[in-house]
């Protein structure tokens, strides 16, 4: 089952067309994970499904009717999104910021009901930025900032919650926080998540489904045991690889090949290269 | 009353600033390093303080609920005293000065002939004029602050000021029109360069960054006009030309109320009535969609409301200077509020305007010196003061 799919959907910018006569649907209660090189139209993509982009055809539709055509306090209820750049406004408190995500329960005459605080702490509590409450959130580093605007959306209390990025500009240390704590969410929240991630090691490795694109186009979906071989790779970025499993969690591990030195000529090394991609697909455990 | 007024306010910061720390230390949460910090950094928000605020909560069995910060709204209602104050303090200067106990009873109905006259007729009219033409700046200039997420895209920068005297001195220069049809041709000036900024800056929908680029452009090149507009003057018309420029409140009467008294009474309500979804305007345009803001209709609205209210205060007193830049800028720094505290600038203009026009009549004798003179001086002082002592606090 699936809340929310696009069907058949057109995506432009102006009259740039960034993907056409996509479809998708993302399946309920699981943590999709949408990868591929820079400008395919994944974020494209997420911005669609999160109807900040409206298709130049085809349509995005949540629980069967056009999201375009849904009140946007209606689609805000059921459909979170952490944006890829927030402005924290000046001088605003953690938790200040994490109440913001209420907004769409609120109301001129419901501005802060027992269930708004109650849910603006359980949210802090799951990411884990309690403590945090009364700091200003200018003076946090970027990997709890990320965490407060993760728990900002966590008190949108949607059972959909779409990312953009979230891993981009922190450390790797921060970069697993904030992947641990998505799974964290899907796991244990049943919440479906749907995140664009760079790293497709992080993806391979946390995504219960995930979906390759390039040049605007769905390359493979699945599971990401079913779907990452060095086949795949190759084909969506352009690079010789090895998979392998992880040590860590048994997915797949993606081990780009090394640089070959440049002995000889060019034809030489291509021929390297396809040696090498031919050793692979023969080595590889899976392939 | 200079000193009653001065000294209300800073009481008031004082008294706020305790109870800042206090509640801080009440919430626990790492208070003793927060106000450590705090007492170095010269009692001003220091990095590192823990800032716990006092929200309180007003619920009814229905689920209705009411939020309050209690820092803010203690500022508000702070600031609606003091512009009250010098209000009345306003009416009790001039040639004939009056104390407040006299110009309360003759506002409530006592008095003398003479001083009645003086009071309903002459001077109220005039304070009126100044409380509401602060009033519609501060809300409409943090209206603008907030679309544009720039504490520079106010109105008096985007060239509303010049948008408006473009259309006060046509009407001056060509048609040698009375005070009426000057007013009318401020508002038309004002609402046309406004209508121009929104459809130069529209690219599926209004953005803050080209909103605020096109309105320096504009500004730039209604300048450039109004400068022609001078060389076509003559001597006398120049002259009123230059006096309406700079802003003034003075022989104001009730002719300007009414109409402006109309407009705040419609649009102020309705800017309020966008405050919370503005608020999260603030966050970026993608985090306000996802929570539900339609963000198009919210920015297109509040800022028509904002474009209007700055065109009928500039049509009832000129383009005062600084009070829509310098307003919200202020209110923000006494809330310590995120947001775009509109109630709070609108009280903040009003007590500028008219603490400014109090002081000049004060200072240089009635009807000496236009308030935006004043306005324009103190403005531009606190705006300096404001980059430098950002800038020591590493703010900037």
């Amino acid at each position: 089952m699936s809340r929310l799919t696009a069907e058949n959907v057109t995506l432009a910018y102006d009259q740039r067309v960034i993907a056409e006569n996509l479809s998708v649907a993302i399946p309920d209660h699981s943590f999709t994970v949408i990868v591929g090189p820079n400008a395919c139209g994944k974020s494209t993509l997420l911005r669609a499904l999160s109807r900040m982009l409206k298709p130049a055809a085809g349509s995005v539709l949540l629980d069967g009717s056009a999201i375009s055509s849904l009140p946007a306090k209606k689609v805000a209820k059921a459909l979170g999104l952490l944006p890829q750049s927030s402005i924290a406004p000046d001088g605003i408190t953690v938790a200040d910021l994490v109440a913001r995500g209420r907004y769409p329960h609120q109301g001129l005459l419901r501005q802060w009901s027992a269930d708004d605080e109650r849910i603006v702490q359980e949210s802090m509590a799951a990411t884990g930025v309690a403590e945090l409450a009364d700091r200003y959130v200018d003076e946090l580093s970027g990997g709890q900032r990320q965490r407060v605007w993760i728990a900002m959306a966590l008190a949108q209390q949607t059972p959909l919650f779409l990312l953009d990025e979230p891993t981009t500009y922190l450390d790797i240390q921060h970069q697993i926080e904030v992947l641990d704590l998505c799974a964290e969410l899907h796991e244990e929240q049943g919440r479906t998540l749907v995140a664009v991630l760079h790293d497709l090691n992080h993806a391979a490795r946390y995504a219960t489904h995930l979906i390759a694109m390039k040049d605007g186009a769905i390359i493979a979906e699945g599971a990401p045991a079913d779907i990452v071989t060095a086949e795949l790779v190759e084909r969506v970025f352009g690079i010789s690889c090895q998979v392998i499993d992880d040590p860590e969690t048994g997915t797949p591990l993606v081990v780009p090949a090394a640089r070959k030195p440049r002995n000889g000529g060019s034809g030489g090394g291509r021929a390297a290269a396809e040696q090498t991609t031919a050793a692979v697909a023969a080595g590889a455990p899976r392939g | 009353m200079s000193a009653t007024v001065k000294s209300g306010k800073d009481a008031g910061a004082m008294s706020g600033k305790d109870a800042g720390v206090k509640s801080g230390k009440g919430a626990g949460v790492k208070s003793g390093e927060g106000t450590g910090k705090d007492a170095k950094a010269g009692g001003a928000r220091g990095r590192g303080v823990t800032a716990a605020r006092r929200i309180t909560a007003v619920r009814t069995k229905g689920g209705l609920s009411l939020r309050f910060d209690a820092r803010a709204t203690f500022v508000g209602l702070l600031l609606l005293a003091v512009a009250l104050a010098a209000g009345i303090a306003l009416i009790g200067s001039g040639d004939y000065p009056m104390t407040p106990g006299e110009v309360m009873a003759t506002l409530t109905g006592g008095g003398d002939a003479g001083q009645q006259f003086i009071v309903q007729d002459l001077r109220l009219p005039r304070v009126l004029v100044g409380l509401l033409v602060g009033a519609a700046f501060g809300i409409a200039g943090a209206v603008f602050q907030t679309v544009s997420r720039n504490p520079l895209g106010s109105p008096d920068v985007l060239g509303f000021a010049q948008g408006s005297s473009v259309g006060a001195l046509v009407v001056i220069v060509y048609f040698q029109g009375g005070t009426f049809a000057v007013a009318v041709g401020a508002v038309v000036g004002g609402v046309v360069t406004g209508l121009a900024i929104f459809l130069l800056a529209w690219k599926r929908g209004i953005h803050g960054y080209r909103f605020v680029l096109v309105g320096i452009g504009a500004s730039a090149m209604l300048y450039a006009m109004v400068l022609y507009l001078m060389t076509k003057a003559n001597i006398v018309e120049a002259t009123r030309a230059t006096t309406w420029m700079t802003g003034s409140l003075n022989g104001r009467d009730w002719d300007q109320v009414w109409p402006l008294a109309a407009v705040c009474a419609v649009l102020v309500p309705v800017v309020l009535l966008y405050g919370r979804p503005l608020r999260m305007l603030e966050m970026g345009d993608d985090a306000a969609y996802a929570l539900g803001v339609r963000v198009d209709r919210v920015r297109l609205v509040a800022l028509m409301a904002a474009v209007v209210l700055v065109a009928s205060a500039t049509a009832a007193a000129g383009p005062i200077s600084f009070v829509a830049l310098t307003a919200p800028q202020l209110a923000r720094r006494l809330t310590r509020s995120p947001g775009p505290n509109l109630l709070p600038a609108a009280l903040m203009g009003a007590v500028l305007l008219v603490a400014a026009d109090w002081s000049s009549q004060r200072l240089f004798g009635a009807d000496q010196l236009p308030v935006g003179v004043l306005t324009g001086v103190l403005g531009g002082g606190y705006l300096l003061w404001l980059l430098a002592t950002e800038r020591k606090a590493g703010r900037i």
